[in-house]
């Protein structure tokens, strides 16, 4: 049996971000397994998104947080471009009852530090110029918005925890954890070994890691698909969304467009096929809101696992088992907020005061599910 | 002929020597390489490099071919205008 003190289940980019930041703070003897290849799991196949416009303190301030390090990323992970493109998420709002909504979003962002702007639909169309104008009626914009590429943003977090000394296994696959009186046993497709310390980063998988140890995790998975187009010259500068439309749909700076809505009558599970009916779905509602984007060919579609929490937030920190920790129920959302995933994360496990209030984050919040604030930007 | 001379994605125009920098890293599969690198991604969607990959992989490993997995192969088999998707649900009714 191997020994190592800190094992985390799970390379995507909430376990790398967790390694690194550990790593960084000089705990030593930090292992990182994953059960497939390199980004195989919901983080390689995410919308490559982050914003900060939400519509829950909590999020704004993680999402803000994190985009602070995303834009000094290059320099702190020692990396040469995670082609960060910040030109915005343009928000567009359908019903009278989506705008109210979205002015009390503006205004709590803005009293948070996020420039957020409300936008009539003129406006909007100046940023945007190939919208649809009958297609909605405002929208907000942020500038700070944008996009990141997962892969390199991975990769990068992958190759600066290497440089710290943490180690890496892919394609190991955790087959059952034992808490022992002093440590934890656990078992792998390849090897076995005692811990100190776990951390289920196991995204998709994150409930099946839980009940290893007896916990049983308030998440589920379900399917989101994405589709891809040809390259094109750029010209769409924004990723525009709708949450009543259910679109989201970008320009990345490799020229293809992004696109991506949920199924609400997607089953949970870990299914990660492409339907026939998120297809024609994707591509109805894109031709109605950005008519343009029609001419483009699409060349591939795929599905990833959202990790869906009761109220749409993540769920991080301590459990019931000692020194067992979870960083789970993204709810899609995982990628863009991994960086203080990773700080708050690597404080609560040193036992060292968290750089922000984490008990919305903590598992305690489900005991008393009347009080939970559901997040209701997401799409 | 210098190796960053060989393209081996035409669609990505990523040559042997990135390939073989990522398969020093210990990225010996065709699933990571296409994370990496985009090989795959592009519009032909694999039918052109993936094989001249699969060898290279399997080269490098010392391995037979069919012993290297193929990528997995996503829907749609050419483009298809998202227009002419969303028209197709007008035609039924």
């Amino acid at each position: 049996m191997k020994k190592c003190n800190v094992l985390i289940v799970g390379a995507g980019i909430s376990g790398l971000s967790i390694a690194y930041h550990l790593a960084k703070k000089g705990v030593n003897d930090i292992l990182v397994v994953d059960q497939g290849y390199f980004t195989n799991g919901a983080t390689g196949r995410c919308g490559a998104g982050v914003r900060q416009q939400w519509a829950t303190t909590q999020n704004c301030l993680l999402a803000k947080a994190s985009m602070e390090f995303f834009e000094n990323a290059h320099n702190i992970l020692d990396y040469d471009d995670l082609e960060l493109k910040q030109e915005g998420y343009l928000i567009v709002a359908t019903t009278l009852e989506e705008e109210a909504q979205f002015k009390e979003n503006v205004k709590l962002q803005n009293s948070l530090g996020i420039p957020t702007r409300f936008l009539s639909k003129e406006e909007a169309l100046k940023i945007v110029p190939h919208l649809n104008p009958d297609a909605f009626i405002s929208a907000t914009f942020n500038q700070k918005d944008g996009h990141l590429n997962p892969f390199k943003t991975s990769e990068a977090f992958y190759l600066a925890a290497k440089k710290l000394g943490v180690s890496f296994s892919f394609y190991e696959e955790v087959l059952d954890i034992q808490k022992e009186e002093r440590n934890f046993t656990i078992t792998t497709s390849k090897d076995s070994y005692q811990v100190n310390q776990v951390v289920n980063a196991a995204g998709g998988y994150s409930y099946e890691i839980g009940h290893m140890v007896g916990l049983e995790l308030p998440v589920y998975s379900e399917n989101h698909e994405i589709l891809a187009t040809e390259p094109v010259e750029k010209f769409q500068g924004p990723m525009v969304m709708s949450f009543s439309k259910n679109i989201y749909c970008q320009q990345v700076p490799h020229g293809a467009f992004l696109m991506g809505r949920s199924d609400p009558n997607v089953k949970k599970g870990h299914q990660v096929d492409s339907t026939v009916n998120f297809l024609r779905e994707m591509s109805k509602t894109v031709v109605d809101l950005l008519p343009k984007i029609g001419s483009l060919r699409v060349v591939r579609s795929w599905g990833g696992s959202y990790n869906m929490s009761l109220d749409r937030q993540p769920i991080i920190g301590q459990t019931d088992i000692e020194n067992f920790y979870v960083a789970c129920g993204f709810s899609g959302h995982g990628f863009m907020l991994a960086p203080m995933v990773g700080l708050l994360l690597s404080e609560i496990m040193m036992g060292q005061q968290p750089s922000m209030d984490v008990d919305f984050l903590s598992l305690n919040r489900f005991k008393d599910k009347s009080s939970l604030h559901i997040e209701k930007s997401v799409v | 002929m210098s190796h960053k001379d060989i393209i081996l994605c035409r669609c990505e125009d990523i040559d042997y020597q990135q390939i073989h920098e990522y398969l020093e890293q210990g990225f010996t599969t065709i699933e990571d390489l296409k994370r990496l690198l985009r090989v795959g991604m592009g519009p032909c969607q694999g039918s052109t490099c993936m094989h001249l990959i699969q060898k290279e992989i399997a080269k490098y490993l010392n391995v037979p071919m069919e012993e290297v997995s193929t990528h997995t192969v996503r829907p749609l088999i050419v483009g298809v205008p998202l227009s002419a998707i969303a028209g197709e649900d007008y035609e039924e009714m």
